[in-house]
């Protein structure tokens, strides 16, 4: 990053770079899709500025506070759904306001290209009455850095920064520009800022109501929002990502872009409105900026044409566009049907540790209660052991809930990775030792946080900037937590663990299991030897199959009941040895060393 | 190609790249796009990460041109579809435009539904379906022709070979942006990579 050339970037590398511009110096957050590449980017790019991993954005939120409040500029990273954790810091720093500039990254994900749900986070500036900025482009994720920590710190207050997917994912260009290092003067002690009690707190509030007042009157004259003149007989009030597809869309219109999109430029939409025909609001999912109008008395049409649900394409926006009549429908960008062809869903990978866990659970037929990581997809077929994901450790709390009412008979089940279970399992596992609830949590622990592309944890020994870091030890962990029943087992040994599982379930009272191996895929790939199908002996079962393993096909030699045989794709098996354990016939088996292969990556 | 340079007009240059997570198709659309940034245009580039790297679906959309504005290539309307497996070009024939450019791999990868599932085949025509809607489709078998250079990894770089022709930018548009997406040390052994794929597009 040298300040004289122009760069392709995605919007996350972009605010990377803005961070180093804008001289931040503590970068926090836990890895959410689609918001990890910034402060991975910010490690391996400007190791000037000091980031971390915290267990959870509750933590990660908590930790940016404390260094903007001993002057540093800080930025907090994490998903959508990752600021619902972080919600209670947010709203109680809205009222103390900042010390150094202080920037909340929302990555959100409309569309749910991986996330449980597409909130609209947007309301989170309106709930907790902070300013928002909502980059279109990389330049501006880039630009608005910037920008956020000068309003941060000229209104004492945090800025909500709100990305989407198709801005932290897209790459544009950007042009880079000088750095200007921000000097750290130390925390200053204000207890009617910094302790918010009754009586501090209701002075606050008076104080953030009339900063709303403020950030209003610079909504309506900052260059953030500026009018791009066009064709009068349509004018459309957009931001973000929903700008840039009113561009593709209708270029030759008027549009009010708002950079600063809350608190609204009110007087200058109503202005605008009065000079063009037609007012339009085109946004994603929630009505967020059209009902703020219709409630100024500005009329609009937007949710009419654009939806409630996922993302705005050409092709979506077109649609809508036409049925109001604005454009044509030869103008709308349209394709035939997609090809009614076998999906590809994701699926565990080949060796994936979690495979046996779930392959076990299924014999045992209990009521399983899941989470969140790469090991949801044991929900799915051939697996489909995981019953129940809502956020980020839910599988104990409901594991608990369900297991103090049941009287199914089964046994009660709470599977949960390793992350997952320091971001907010821990507590889940106090409440079942204190309560006695009669269940069995199994940590998966792979050593890594997987789903988001292998992010260190406080279990891996290694911190996000490289440093070596104690390693938490589960086994203690757990028991000291007040749980007596603890097996810890190596997931690629099944009888092992299927014992294990059974006398976790005969355990009157919570159990834990500590089912480990590492990911397949990180930090390194596995690739122990790879096995194969003994056909001579192979009867066809595909037993093997049911794993899910996708190194297994069916596309062997037909049996002697035409059933085809199973065949190993030795490029793509790690040699975990699950098949081998499962198959009925004993006809898998290490392929001999000397044919070694190339695996491909 | 014919007629003027790719991404002239006033409407951007799409290229629409498919395959299956871990093939490459992230690293040929970022070569793509940074040749393209290298050759004066503004260039924007979308795909979605999370889940793709565990086998599924990949698609990289890369769009170039005086202004681009839509990170997203216009439903219908991609100029280009690379595709680096045979089914993932059936499925995302349709966003191609009439007239527009396929390169597909004669690669297949089976997805595990079709091991898992009796409903779920992978038919055995992929590529004859693909051509009888494409007549001018090209199957080029990028895994051997790089397998040939040393590693099939480098089959990503033989197809941003074999779509160069179709583009017009300069060689060293393309061998900035090579040097600079490939790992350390191979990067002459990917430029062979890319003229090979050139040379297999003629």
């Amino acid at each position: 990053m040298n300040d004289t050339l122009q760069y392709l970037l995605s919007g996350n590398e972009a605010i990377a770079l803005g961070c180093r511009e804008a001289g931040v110096n503590l970068g926090s957050g836990y890895p959410g899709t689609p918001s990890t590449e910034i402060l991975e980017t910010i490690a391996k790019q400007a190791p000037e500025i000091y980031v971390q991993w915290s267990p959870n954005e509750k933590v990660g939120l908590e930790v940016a506070v404390g260094a903007s409040a001993s002057g540093a500029r800080a930025i907090s990273t994490q998903k959508h759904v990752g600021l619902n954790v972080a919600a209670d810091p947010l709203m109680n720093v809205a009222y103390t306001g900042v010390g150094g500039g202080l920037l909340i990254v929302s990555a959100d994900d409309p569309e749910l290209h991986s996330s449980q749900n597409e909130q609209d986070n947007r309301h989170y500036a309106r709930f907790a009455k902070i300013p928002m900025l909502e980059p279109a482009s990389s330049q501006e994720c880039k630009d608005y850095i910037a920008e956020g920590m000068a309003l941060s710190e000229q209104y004492d207050t945090p800025v909500l920064f709100r990305v989407t997917t198709r801005i932290s994912h897209s790459k544009g260009v950007v042009r880079a520009a000088e750095v200007k290092p921000h000097a750290v003067p130390g925390f200053k002690k204000r207890p009617d800022k910094w302790v918010m009690l009754p009586a501090t707190g209701r002075a606050r509030h008076h104080v953030v109501e009339e900063r709303m007042q403020a950030l209003t009157r610079l909504s309506e004259s900052s260059s953030l929002n500026p009018i791009e003149w066009g064709d009068r007989r349509v004018g459309v009030i957009t931001s973000g990502a929903a700008y840039v597809q009113t561009k593709e869309v209708l270029p030759e219109a008027s549009v009010l872009k708002l950079g600063l999109s809350y608190p609204l430029p009110i007087e200058k939409i109503r202005a605008f409105a009065a000079e063009v025909d037609r007012l339009l609001v085109v946004e994603e999912l929630d009505p967020f900026i059209e009902e703020q109008l219709r409630a100024a008395g500005i009329s609009c049409e937007g949710k009419s044409a654009t939806g409630l649900f996922g993302e705005l394409t050409p092709g979506r926006l077109g649609g809508g566009l036409s049925r109001l009549g604005i454009i044509a429908q030869e103008q709308v960008a349209t394709c035939s049907a997609e090809a009614q062809v076998t999906p590809r869903p994701p699926v565990m990978c080949a060796g994936c540790p979690h495979r046996s866990v779930f392959f076990d659970l299924k014999k045992h037929r209990g009521n399983v209660f899941g989470d969140i990581g790469c090991y949801t997809l044991g929900a799915l077929p051939p697996l489909r052991t995981m019953d129940t994901c809502l956020d980020m450790g839910a599988s104990l709390g409901m594991a608990i809930g369900s297991s103090k009412v049941s009287k199914d008979g089964r046994s009660t089940f709470a599977v949960i990775g390793d992350s997952t279970f320091l971001h907010s399992g821990m507590t889940g596992l106090l409440d079942a030792a204190y309560n006695q609830a009669n269940i069995t949590v199994i940590i998966l622990d792979n050593r890594i946080t997987a789903m988001t592309g292998g992010q260190e944890h406080p279990h891996t020994g290694h911190t996000l900037m490289g440093e070596e870091a104690p390693k938490v030890d589960f086994e203690q962990l757990v028991r000291a937590l007040g749980i007596e029943h603890v097996t810890k087992v190596w997931n690629h040994d099944l009888a092992a663990l299927d014992s294990a599982v059974s006398a976790a379930e005969a355990f009157e009272g919570p159990s834990v299991i500590i089912a480990e191996a590492p990911c397949a895929l990180m930090p390194k790939r596995a690739h122990e030897q790879a096995y194969e199908v003994d056909t001579e002996a192979c009867t066809a079962c595909q037993r093997c199959a049911r794993t899910g393993c996708p190194a297994i096909t069916l596309a062997g030699l037909p049996a002697e009941d035409g059933r085809p045989q199973a065949l190993i794709d030795p490029k793509v098996c790690t040699g975990c040895g699950l098949c081998a354990q499962v198959c009925c016939d004993h006809a898998i088996r290490h392929v001999p060393a000397s044919e070694n292969v190339e695996v491909v990556s | 190609m014919n007629g003027r340079r790719a991404g002239t007009g006033q409407r951007p240059y799409g290229v629409l790249i498919v395959g299956v997570g871990g093939q490459g198709v992230i690293v040929a659309s970022d070569i793509i796009a940074e040749a393209a940034m290298n050759s004066g245009f503004d260039v924007k580039k979308s795909e979605v990460h999370g889940m793709s790297q565990r086998g599924g679906t990949v698609v990289s959309h890369v769009r170039f041109g005086p202004q681009v504005w839509s990170s997203m290539i216009p439903e219908g309307q991609a100029d280009a579809l690379i595709a680096f497996e045979q089914l993932e070009a059936l499925r995302a024939m349709h966003q191609l435009h009439a007239n527009g450019v396929l390169i597909t791999s004669c690669q297949r990868i089976v997805p595990p539904s079709v091991t898992t599932s009796k409903q779920a085949e992978y038919p055995q025509d992929v590529l004859q379906q693909v051509q009888a809607q494409y007549a001018d489709a090209q199957v080029v078998d990028a895994p051997a022709e790089a397998r040939a250079l040393g590693s099939e990894k480098m089959a990503s770089v033989v197809f941003v070979g074999a779509l160069s022709r179709h583009l017009g930018f300069e060689e060293q548009a393309w061998r900035r942006a090579i040097t600079h997406r490939v790992p350390k040390g191979t990067e002459a052994v990917n430029w062979q990579a890319f003229l090979r794929g050139q040379a297999l597009a003629s």
